[in-house]
This record gives C-alpha cells, sequence and structure tokens, in this order.
C-alpha cells in the first residue's frame, strides 16, 4: 500500500467489557446470510495462571483488513482487492477462483470457501458501513465493547479510545498493519 | 497452564482444526511441474550444448515426458481449484504480487517451447512416429527445426523460471512460518532437475548416457542436501516463529518422514548407492533414481503438508 | 385409564411426518402476515414486524426483518425498549432458527397403536380436541376436576392456565418456581415484603460494588443485566465474585472468591457478621427500615471470618476486606439476588442471609442498589372461573412447604406417582431435563391417564406423550401484551411475522378451541386474540395499528425509581419494614434467622457437580436451533489439571460421568483447565439431548440433569436442590 487511505477503517474491542457471548458470530450470521457451518467471526478465550491466579481474555476476531494485505497480493485474478480509497479488504466472487492461495498467505486464518467454491471473508459489513452505519457484529454486541471507525479521523471515537487506552494487535510481526485493536 | 481456545464453535472447512486446504493435488502438481521443468531443462541444454549425439534421449524422447507430465500435473491443480467455471479468470489478469499469476503465465510458455523442442528433433529421436505422421505438420516441424537453437535458449530461461517458481508459490506465502524461504526456490529447482536427471537415467539406453546423468544426479542430490540444510538452519536461526515452524521437523511429528523417508531414503541412500556404483560396484541401475524421484515427490507432500501445520495463529 | 398400561417412549419420528421442510439456507419465502413497513433503519429490508423474544424469559422486544425480497433476515433489538435496550442477545439474534428448523413439530400426533408398537398417529386438531376431551371428562367424573396439573414455561402458559382453572384445576406448576428462583422469591418477600421481578430490578448501571454469588453474568445472558454488566465495568464498579469455578464474571472482577461449594452460606453469615462487628453496615438505613438488628447481631456474633475461612477456604483477611468495599460502596451495591438458587435444600434461608446483607449495606431503594420497579398493567380480560377448585394443590401438601406461593412442580410428580394426580398438561417445558431425577418424572408419567404436551420442538417428554399439540413459534404469531415491571410503564406487541409453518397453530388458538371442545369455551370471552389485544390497547389509549408501528410504548405516569428521586420506601412485610428477624418463619418452626447448616462433601475420588450457562443456549430448548447450534453444538466437561492427572485424561477426550446411584451420564468432551477448583466438575446445562428427532442436539454433549441425585427440598418452600450431586469418571 503507497499511498495513504482516505479512510483507514479499524475495530477497536474492548477485552474487559466482551463477556464472549458470541452475539457477533450469530450477528454476522444473519447479517451476511453466512452459510451454515462456516464463520466470518469467533470468539477467542485465553486463560492464563493457575488456580487460583488465573486471567481471561475475550477477543471477538475477524479479519484484520490488513493495511498491508497477503491475501490481496497472493491472488492471482485480483479478486481479493482492497476497496479503493480504504483499507476493506474484499473478494469479488465472480473473478475468484477458488485457488485459496489468499487462504495460504492470510496469517489469521480468517478465509474460507463458500459452498459454491469463491473466497468468503469478513467484509466490516461494507454494504452497512456505505450506509453510516457499524457492521452487524459492532451493532449488536451487547456490553457495547466493540467500536468501529475511521482512525484517519482523529476525533472518532476509535481514535480516541487508541488514544487513551493501552491495545494488543494480533500478529503485529507478521507484519501485515492489522486493524483490529484490542484493548487491554 | 495457559489455554488458547475458539469458544463460538468455528469449524470452518478447510480451515479448522489446522489449514487443509491442499491436499494431494497440489504436491502432485509441484512435483510434476518441477519435473517438467527438469525434463525441458536437460533437454534445452543438451540441444543448445549441442550435445544431441553424446546424449540422444536426453535431447530426445525424453522431452516427449514434458508436456504429459505438466499436463498431468494441471490436471491436478484443475482438480484444486474451488470454482472451476472460474478456471479463465487465471488468464484475465496478470497479477505481478501473486507467483500464482506468474505461475500460470509462465506454464502458458512452456506448451509451445516444448512443442518446438519435441517436434524440431522428432525425425532423428522418433523417426516411427514421423513416418505416421505423414507429411501433416510438416511445416511446423519445419519451423522447430529452424528456431531450435532459439527455442532451446528460451526454454533453458523459461524451464528455471517454472522450476523456481514451483518453490517461491509456497515460500511468497509469509503467512505459513515453515515456507517463509527463499531458498526453496532453489530448493525446488534442484529437486526438479535432480528428478529429471533421475529420470533420464531410468529411461534412457546408452551406457555413457546412464553414466554421465548418474554423476551428475550424484551431484544434484549432494547440492539438494546442502540447501535442504541450510533452509533447515535458516529456519532455526530465524525469527521465533520460524523457530517455532521448524520444531514439526526437529522433534515434532514430521521429524521421522523428514529425516528417514525424505533426507534418508530420498536423498542420502541414492547418493551412497550412485557413488558406489561409480566405483564399480554392480547394483541396478533403477533402485537410486527411482529413490530420487519418490523423494521428490514425498519432499512436495511434507513440505505442502508442514506448511498448512504452521502459522501465526494457533486456534 | 388410560389405553395403554404401559406407556413405551416414542420417538417422534416413527410417525409418519413427512412435511415439507425449510431448508436453513433456502429461507421460505412466506407471505408476509403483517406488512408494516415503518421507518426502516435497515439497508436491505423491505419490512419489519415488532416482536418480544421467546427464546429466554427475558423477552426482549425486537423487530423481524426481512430483505429486500420478503425473506426471513433477521431480528434486532428494538431501541425503545428497556429489556432489549436495542439490542438482542445471542439466542435472540438467533431467534429465527426457532422458526426455520425443519425438526419442528408440525401436525396434532394421538398415541396409538400399530401391530404391537406404540406409534404416533397424525391427527386432525378436532380429533386431538375430542381425544383431549373425552379423556379429561372422564378424570372429571371419576376423580375430580383437581386431578389435573399443568406444567408451563413461556407466553402461552397463561391460555393453558385459564382452561385448566375453568375445567376446575389450580395445579399451574412451572419449573421455573421450585427448580429455579423460588427460594428467592420467598426470601426476598419475607425479608422486603417485595419480589425482585423478572428482570430483576437490579441497578446495575448505577451500582459501585456488585457481588456476583451464583450469579455467572455474562455466560447467562440475561440481556439488559448484562448490558448494564458492561456499563458496570466501564464506570470502574468493584465486582466480587464468589465462584468455585472461574467464571467469565470472575475475570471482570477485582476480587474472585473460589468458594468450596456448598458453603455459601457462612460467607454470607461472615459478612454480615463483619458490617456489624466493624459497624460500617448502612446505620442510618437499618434503623429507619428494619426490624431485628440486635437479634441479628446476636445470631452472627460467631460467624467470625476465621470460622468461615475453615468452612469456606476464603482467607479471613478476604472476607473483611470484600466486606469493607461493600460498605464503601453503600448503599450503590448489589449483592446479586441470581437466579437458579434451587441448590441444597436450604436455599431460602441462605436467600434470605443474601437479603439481609443487602438490607444492612442499604441498597433497596437506593440508585445503584435495587429500584422500584414500575408495572404498566395491562387490563385483565379472561372470564372468571366458570368453576371454582374443590381442592387445590395445598389441601394436598399436608402442612409441608407453607410458604410455598406456587405448587412446586417436584411436588406435583411426587403426588403423581403416588397415584393423585391423573392428567398433565406440559407447556413449553421439557419436564424431562429440568426436573431432577427424570427415573422418578417417568414413574409419575407412567401413572397418567392423560399427559398432553403442547410444544414447538419434540423433546423428550413429547415422548411420553399421549396427545402432542404442535405450537407455532412465537414468529408466527400474536400473543398477550408484555407487561414487565421494569424502570419504565412499558408494554411491548408480539406480533406474526410469518404465517404459521405446517399445521402448527398458537397456544391461544389450541386452547380456546380445546375449551370450546370441553364445553367451558365461555373462558376464552374473546373470538380470537386480536380482539383481545384491541381490547386491551384502546384501553391503555393505544392502538394496534400504533403498536404494529412502534413496538414498544411507554405508557408513562411513572414514579420514583430510588430515594435519590424522591422515592419513599414502604415495606409490604408483615412488620411494614425489612424483617432482619423472620416472625412469619418463626411461627413456622423455621430459622427467624439463617444458621449455617453443613452439607455433604465430595467423598475421595467424587466431585461435586456444578452446571450452569451457556451464553448461545436457553436451557435445552435451543440446542438444536439450526443457528445457535453451529455456535455451540455440546459441552464440555471442566477438569482441573490435577484431577485430569489422576484420571489420566487429556483434553479433547470423551468420558462419561456417573453419579453414586450408579447413573451415567453420556460421554462428554474433557476440558482441562486452571478455571475450575480441584473439588467439582462443571457442565453447561441443556446438552444431552436423546430424542433422535432433534437431529442436530441428538446425543451431543452430556445432561446434568440426568445426574442428580440425593434432592434435598427446601422445608420452607418446596424447591429442590440440585447440587449435592457427587461424580466420578466412569471406565475412563
Amino acid at each position: 500500500m503507497t499511498a495513504k487511505q482516505k479512510h483507514k477503517y479499524a475495530m477497536v474491542i474492548d477485552t474487559r467489557k466482551c463477556v464472549g457471548c458470541g452475539n457477533c458470530v450469530v450477528g454476522c450470521k444473519m447479517e451476511n446470510r453466512v452459510p451454515e457451518g462456516l464463520h466470518r467471526d469467533w470468539v477467542v478465550e485465553e486463560v492464563h495462571g493457575t488456580y487460583p491466579n488465573i486471567s481471561v481474555e475475550l477477543r471477538s476476531e475477524r479479519c484484520n483488513h490488513c493495511i498491508n494485505p497477503p491475501c490481496v497480493y497472493a491472488c492471482p485474478t485480483g479478486a481479493s482487492h482492497v476497496k479503493s480509497g480504504q483499507n476493506i479488504t474484499l473478494v469479488d466472487r465472480d473473478k475468484c477462483t477458488g485457488c485459496k492461495a489468499c487462504i495460504a498467505a492470510c496469517p489469521y486464518d480468517v478465509r474460507f470457501i463458500m459452498p459454491e467454491g469463491y473466497v468468503g471473508k469478513c467484509t466490516f459489513c461494507d454494504h452497512r458501513v456505505e450506509q453510516g452505519l457499524d457492521p452487524a457484529c459492532v451493532s449488536v454486541c451487547p456490553t457495547h465493547c466493540m467500536h468501529f471507525g475511521d482512525l484517519n479521523n482523529p476525533l472518532s471515537k476509535v481514535s480516541k479510545l487508541l488514544a487513551s487506552r493501552k491495545y494488543k494487535l494480533l500478529a503485529p510481526e507478521a507484519g501485515t498493519g492489522p486493524q483490529l485493536y484490542f484493548l487491554l | 497452564m495457559n489455554e488458547i481456545n475458539i469458544i463460538t464453535g468455528r469449524m470452518n472447512h478447510l480451515i479448522d482444526p489446522h489449514l487443509t486446504i491442499w491436499g494431494w493435488e497440489i504436491p502432485v502438481y509441484l512435483f510434476l511441474g518441477g519435473l517438467t521443468a527438469g525434463i525441458l531443462l536437460i533437454t534445452a541444454l543438451t540441444i543448445y550444448l549441442g550435445k544431441e549425439r553424446e546424449f540422444p534421449h536426453a535431447a530426445g524422447r525424453l522431452s516427449f515426458i514434458a508436456p504429459i507430465a505438466l499436463s498431468v500435473g494441471m490436471g491436478a491443480l484443475f482438480l484444486d481449484i474451488e470454482y472451476k467455471l472460474h478456471v479463465f479468470r487465471f488468464y484475465t489478469a496478470f497479477k505481478i504480487t501473486s507467483p500464482m499469476s506468474w505461475g500460470s503465465w509462465i506454464l502458458l510458455l512452456v506448451y509451445p517451447l516444448s512443442l518446438i523442442l519435441i517436434l524440431g528433433r522428432i525425425k532423428i529421436s522418433c523417426p516411427k512416429l514421423y513416418e505416421k505422421l505423414n507429411g501433416r505438420g510438416d511445416r511446423l516441424i519445419a519451423f522447430s527445426e529452424k528456431h531450435l537453437h532459439l527455442a532451446s535458449a528460451i526454454t533453458i530461461f523459461v524451464a528455471t523460471t517454472l522450476g523456481i517458481y514451483t518453490g517461491i508459490l509456497l515460500s511468497s506465502l509469509g503467512a505459513r512460518p515453515f515456507w517463509n524461504a527463499s531458498i526453496l526456490g532453489p530448493i525446488f529447482l534442484i529437486s526438479g532437475l535432480s528428478t529429471a536427471l533421475a529420470l533420464n537415467v531410468i529411461l534412457a539406453q546408452e551406457k555413457h548416457e546412464i553414466h554421465f546423468f548418474s554423476k551428475y544426479d550424484l551431484f544434484m542430490i549432494l547440492a539438494e542436501i546442502v540447501t535442504v540444510l541450510l533452509f533447515v538452519i535458516s529456519l532455526s536461526s530465524g525469527p521465533q516463529i520460524s523457530q517455532e515452524s521448524v520444531k514439526l521437523i526437529l522433534g515434532g511429528d514430521m521429524t521421522a518422514i523428514f529425516w528417514v523417508f525424505f533426507m534418508g531414503f530420498g536423498l542420502v541412500a541414492p547418493l551412497i548407492l550412485e557413488i558406489l556404483e561409480l566405483k564399480g560396484m554392480k547394483i541396478s541401475k533403477y533402485i537410486a533414481p527411482a529413490l530420487v524421484l519418490f523423494g521428490g515427490l514425498l519432499f512436495r507432500f511434507i513440505m505442502v503438508e508442514a506448511g498448512q501445520l504452521t502459522g501465526y495463529i494457533g486456534y | 385409564m388410560s389405553n395403554f398400561n404401559r406407556r413405551d417412549f416414542i420417538k417422534i419420528s416413527s410417525a409418519a411426518t413427512v412435511s415439507a421442510s425449510v431448508g436453513l439456507n433456502t429461507l421460505a419465502n412466506s407471505p408476509t402476515v403483517a406488512k408494516i413497513v415503518g421507518d426502516l433503519a435497515e439497508p436491505g429490508a423491505s419490512s419489519r414486524t415488532p416482536t418480544y423474544c421467546e427464546i429466554c424469559f427475558w423477552q426482549c422486544a425486537g423487530w423481524v426483518v426481512k430483505d429486500k425480497d420478503g425473506r426471513p433476515w433477521k431480528i434486532v433489538g428494538n431501541e425503545e425498549d428497556q429489556h432489549s435496550l436495542g439490542r438482542m442477545c445471542t439466542r435472540g439474534s438467533g431467534g429465527l432458527g426457532a422458526y426455520l428448523d425443519p425438526d419442528r413439530l408440525k401436525k396434532p400426533l394421538i398415541r396409538s397403536e400399530e401391530r404391537g408398537k406404540q406409534v404416533f398417529r397424525e391427527a386432525s386438531w378436532e380429533e386431538a380436541f375430542n381425544y383431549i376431551a373425552k379423556k379429561m371428562e372422564a378424570i372429571a367424573t371419576q376423580y375430580g376436576p383437581d386431578r389435573v396439573c399443568l406444567f408451563s414455561h413461556g407466553c402461552g402458559g397463561p391460555f393453558f392456565k385459564t382452561l385448566i382453572n375453568a375445567y376446575g384445576s389450580e395445579n399451574v406448576a412451572a419449573p421455573s418456581y421450585a427448580q429455579c428462583r423460588g427460594p428467592r422469591q420467598e426470601a426476598f418477600g419475607l425479608t422486603f415484603g417485595a419480589d425482585l421481578g423478572s428482570p430483576e430490578n437490579t441497578d446495575i448501571k448505577n451500582a459501585k460494588c456488585l457481588v456476583l454469588m451464583g450469579s455467572h453474568l455474562g455466560e447467562n445472558l440475561h440481556n439488559t443485566q448484562v448490558q448494564e454488566f458492561g456499563q458496570a465495568i466501564e464506570a470502574g464498579c468493584t465486582i466480587i465474585t464468589v465462584d468455585p469455578r472461574f467464571s467469565v464474571a470472575a475475570g471482570k472482577s477485582k476480587y474472585w472468591l473460589p468458594i468450596k461449594p456448598s458453603t455459601d452460606l457462612a460467607l454470607v453469615l461472615s459478612w454480615i457478621h463483619c458490617l456489624i462487628e466493624e459497624e460500617i453496615y448502612n446505620k442510618d438505613y437499618v434503623k429507619k427500615y428494619t426490624i431485628g438488628f440486635e437479634k441479628l447481631k446476636a445470631e452472627v456474633a460467631s460467624y467470625t471470618p476465621e470460622w468461615a475461612y475453615s468452612i469456606t477456604s476464603i482467607k479471613p483477611e478476604i472476607i473483611r476486606q470484600t466486606a469493607r468495599e461493600m460498605a464503601q460502596a453503600a448503599p450503590a451495591v448489589i449483592v446479586h439476588p441470581s437466579r437458579h438458587v434451587a441448590w441444597y435444600g436450604d436455599d431460602t434461608q441462605r436467600m434470605r442471609g443474601i437479603a439481609i446483607l443487602n438490607a444492612l449495606l442499604g441498597g433497596w431503594g437506593h440508585r445503584g442498589g435495587f429500584y422500584q420497579l414500575q408495572k404498566a398493567g395491562v387490563p385483565e380480560c379472561s372470564a372468571p372461573l366458570a368453576k371454582k377448585a374443590k381442592n387445590n394443590w395445598r389441601g394436598q401438601l399436608d402442612g409441608k412447604y407453607p410458604l410455598a406461593s406456587m405448587p412446586p412442580a417436584n411436588f406435583l410428580c411426587d403426588k403423581t406417582v403416588e397415584g393423585y394426580y391423573k392428567g398433565w398438561f406440559v407447556y413449553g417445558t421439557n419436564l424431562s431435563q429440568c426436573l431432577p431425577e427424570p427415573q422418578k418424572t417417568e414413574e409419575a408419567i407412567s401413572k397418567l391417564d392423560l399427559l398432553v404436551v403442547i410444544d414447538t420442538m419434540p423433546a423428550e417428554i413429547t415422548g411420553w406423550a399421549d396427545v402432542v399439540l404442535p405450537e407455532c413459534t412465537y414468529l408466527e404469531r400474536f400473543d398477550e401484551l408484555r407487561d414487565k415491571p421494569g424502570r419504565r410503564r412499558q408494554i411491548a406487541l408480539r406480533a406474526p411475522a410469518f404465517e404459521p409453518l405446517y399445521d402448527s397453530k398458537p397456544a391461544w388458538w389450541i386452547a380456546k378451541n380445546l375449551a370450546i371442545t370441553m364445553g367451558i369455551g365461555a373462558a376464552f370471552p374473546w373470538a380470537n386474540i386480536e380482539e383481545l389485544l384491541n381490547d386491551q390497547l384502546a384501553k391503555l389509549g393505544t392502538s394496534m395499528e400504533e403498536m404494529k408501528k412502534v413496538g414498544v410504548k411507554n405508557l408513562g405516569e411513572e414514579g420514583a425509581l430510588c430515594v435519590e428521586d424522591g422515592l419513599e420506601l414502604h415495606f409490604k412485610t408483615k412488620s411494614g419494614k425489612i424483617e432482619l428477624y423472620s416472625q412469619t418463619l418463626e411461627d413456622l418452626g423455621f430459622d427467624p434467622i439463617p444458621k449455617y447448616t453443613a452439607h455433604e462433601t465430595p467423598p475421595d475420588g467424587y466431585y461435586r457437580l456444578i452446571y450452569g450457562r451457556t451464553p448461545t443456549h436457553t436451557f435445552g430448548r435451543t440446542i438444536n436451533n439450526p443457528i445457535l447450534n453451529q455456535v455451540q453444538a455440546e459441552n464440555d466437561l471442566w477438569v482441573h489439571p490435577t484431577v485430569a492427572k489422576r484420571w489420566n485424561l487429556q483434553n479433547g477426550q470423551y468420558v462419561k460421568v456417573k453419579n453414586q446411584a450408579g447413573v451415567a451420564s453420556l460421554p462428554i468432551r474433557v476440558r482441562i483447565t486452571e478455571r475450575i477448583r480441584n473439588d467439582a466438575l462443571y457442565m453447561a446445562h441443556g446438552f444431552g439431548h436423546t430424542d433422535k428427532r432433534l437431529s442436530r442436539a441428538h446425543l451431543k454433549g452430556a445432561n446434568d440433569t440426568a445426574l442428580i441425585d440425593k434432592v434435598k427440598v427446601d422445608p420452607i418452600m418446596g424447591a429442590t436442590g440440585f447440587r449435592g450431586t457427587f461424580v466420578t469418571f466412569d471406565e475412563v
């Protein structure tokens, strides 16, 4: 990614508030009609420590809509692409051959094969974002632990949260510039 | 004790519990692609260097195998493609960042080049077949004969690229730490060449040709052993994620298959056999090259599987 | 007498029920019953229909949204709703799965015998009604109409209550009482003279300190509370979680007290002791509103933290420190009354302890404590009882369970085993999975002349029925208005988004038409439910038209929620005060102030079986839901690493556990985790279905209820203690 994009969409997820209820998963399934048995998002539970000194971190995970997306680079047909002016990574089903190079290229294992054979993944609910709405997972979260917005706008809630709280990224060493931020 | 689990029942087909997107088809494709590269490189070099008389099989009938092997390999690749109706999409775009895209275009070049190499020498290599053609394709044959030298030069370049590509295809996928080593390109090229040399040893008739190719295969095997060891060393001395991934063959689940079956039976055993043979011991000429071919195929199975077992995210 | 000497369990699949099913991915394009296009906030939607959720009892109001092609799409929260606060929970979001489930009950079924084998045959509604009416008449003639019971859970229950009331029975039980929250209802009633309501009147979002004891908020997805829990975490509320398991809530807590199971009351009494000893209780509040403080003080004098430590394994300084945290936050502190509290047979007393602790902190009536519930008050519109029951269940108690305000379901079951009760209606509750000791439930069923099950889904209980009546799902019907007390006087409408699939019918239709067949149709003095609703809505100053547009309506004229807002506290106890000391209990021969009694602990090699909720499912009712099942299909057995080592268990392997009576579970997957004590095992409730017709849920995971034994019954109100069960591994 060379030129600076107009929008840098990110999700900021507060692991302190997340209870791991999975409504993000069901909300996504319904919104996007994700076929039975496939998941565009999921919740990870990480347990550290020894009884009785234990901590649990809960994280709602999905595509990181990386600034430097290896899946897009790996795609031989241009089916995997970055939406113009943004960092939302999408798959054009009409161009996808199902070669699976993008699946192998993704360090986060977020992609999968749809029953028809093309590659499916989280779209950050691009169709909702276009309308100025939050992605479905964010909009249904009962604890309001998920936030979506534009990090290029310093006044957005996500920018402010990142400015005021400690956070972590998933596998930043993979060098892809992931855009899911987990507040600690 | 630390635990990490996905708690919302994700069991995405081919993704969970670990990546299984590529089964037997891709290793077979990579093997046959490498073999094709090796064959074309041998044939083209033989022709280019004017050694056709010395090595008649390498310059002749061996090249017939190239398009067949490649077609079978591409057949396997096609079987692996999930959206078969869209396969034409490989040829409606060229993506400079995608080795897969490079590969699909290179494959297109290989067919006409191998055809020229075959037809350019068909009168000598397969006179009976030429008779059967009964004049059909004479213009094409004449064209091939005319441009044989140029074609062999181009083929040397294209075949080398093809051989390297079969390795780069994996090594470019940085998300899989076990593949994340640029030396995979040379290794796959060397391995492809080695298997092609072995194939020629099996198929060639002339004693001195067999002897010559056995000797060269010995060098290739040595080179492969060295590069594979370099690959293991580079992962072991790389970032933590690489070190983690190489544990798979250094004490992990794939240790035995890698060191005993691939390294042992696929490389060291034929190396020893060929040295013994060179020293004059009587050994069937088929054993060492057969082991090399087996090793080459097994190597690709191991690589494709091992890469899919490693990743940045362990759940 | 029953036509069958012995009632066999019938798998519903043995009936020829091959009807058109709705594939999950095809999402049938059904005609819109109520095509109401309001202000569609959803891009790509064509219509939305108001509903309130029936996937659990929380009844969140939302919208059923169809896509631009009119296909069922999703269910989203109603922004005006005080339960959902605009967001459904995981289960509510997956509510369409209830409608789409191809395993639904499709036609009325009647038990009959074919070639020596009991099967269900499909029947018309008329035939089914005639069959039931005939049996009901026989029971009334031979034994009297009071020999029929109703077990109910869910919105359609009141229609069947009206039905059996009119028939002449008052035996209306709900497992949500004696198997769940009954003890806290009676304990808080005795102490504060008020019910906590459902949803409870906990002002979590304003609490400065929240104590969770037996509530695993977040895993039980009580929507409003979970949302407020999130707010409380963000606001820096001090959370204290008492749980033998490191629950999700424990992970959000400043203090996790991994208590030795069964000793909770010792901790509560010790906290009370600390508050009084250190004189940090809310003195003004106690003085102004309570009676019996001196007696309480004397009673708890011996319950020192040191004493409690030896029992609970919670260190004395932690007990003191947490008591101080509560006192510091008072009155904005909630010791959460939790919900399923039927644990050890002394549960009313434990809940009294919790009520008293709350009273000492002064949270009741204060911001950040327990707010004053506001009730909308939808006018009653059913006819008075056609016949007054001669005998009711209370007469059968023989003085047992004097404070039971409802018949304990287990008691009706016991009396049925004795041969007293002859007919059961079971609405929306899988008794086989919610009453302890399912063998006893089966024995009771074998004594019945008539068992009618009304439900949307097959389950273990339907396999024992004489008649199965298929109810349509909540998305295909009108129901009574939601009239739950809360912060606001609010009503919510449930309108059908789809025509009923198959031959299923709404509960009101079933009850009314059965009543007509039985000759007691006058109990339902309306032609159909819309007539009833129109009448009620008119009296509330609104209309169906408006309600279809808004879904939820605030009626206004609310009183103050808390003292800070001008609320004057009144207590409807006998004394008119908060009763720290209960004369009522004293008079009935029970401890007027709770006393700690020790419970049995597991012998070597056995572990206490604890169970709880998973946020994806409501009891066993949603396991087969084709959407929710994708998120969680089976449960895990939580095992501490040292226990796993002792039994040589590997993570992910399947084991069976068995109780001391030798009853073994289905195979369950082992999860080795530090998140549980080494003297207990944990599994989520609701799994391990044995009915084949639940194609997704069948034999997935294990059913905790099947293992429950040594049930101790609370002598005060009849609750069944579920937590006295010890299990070990069965042939690892």
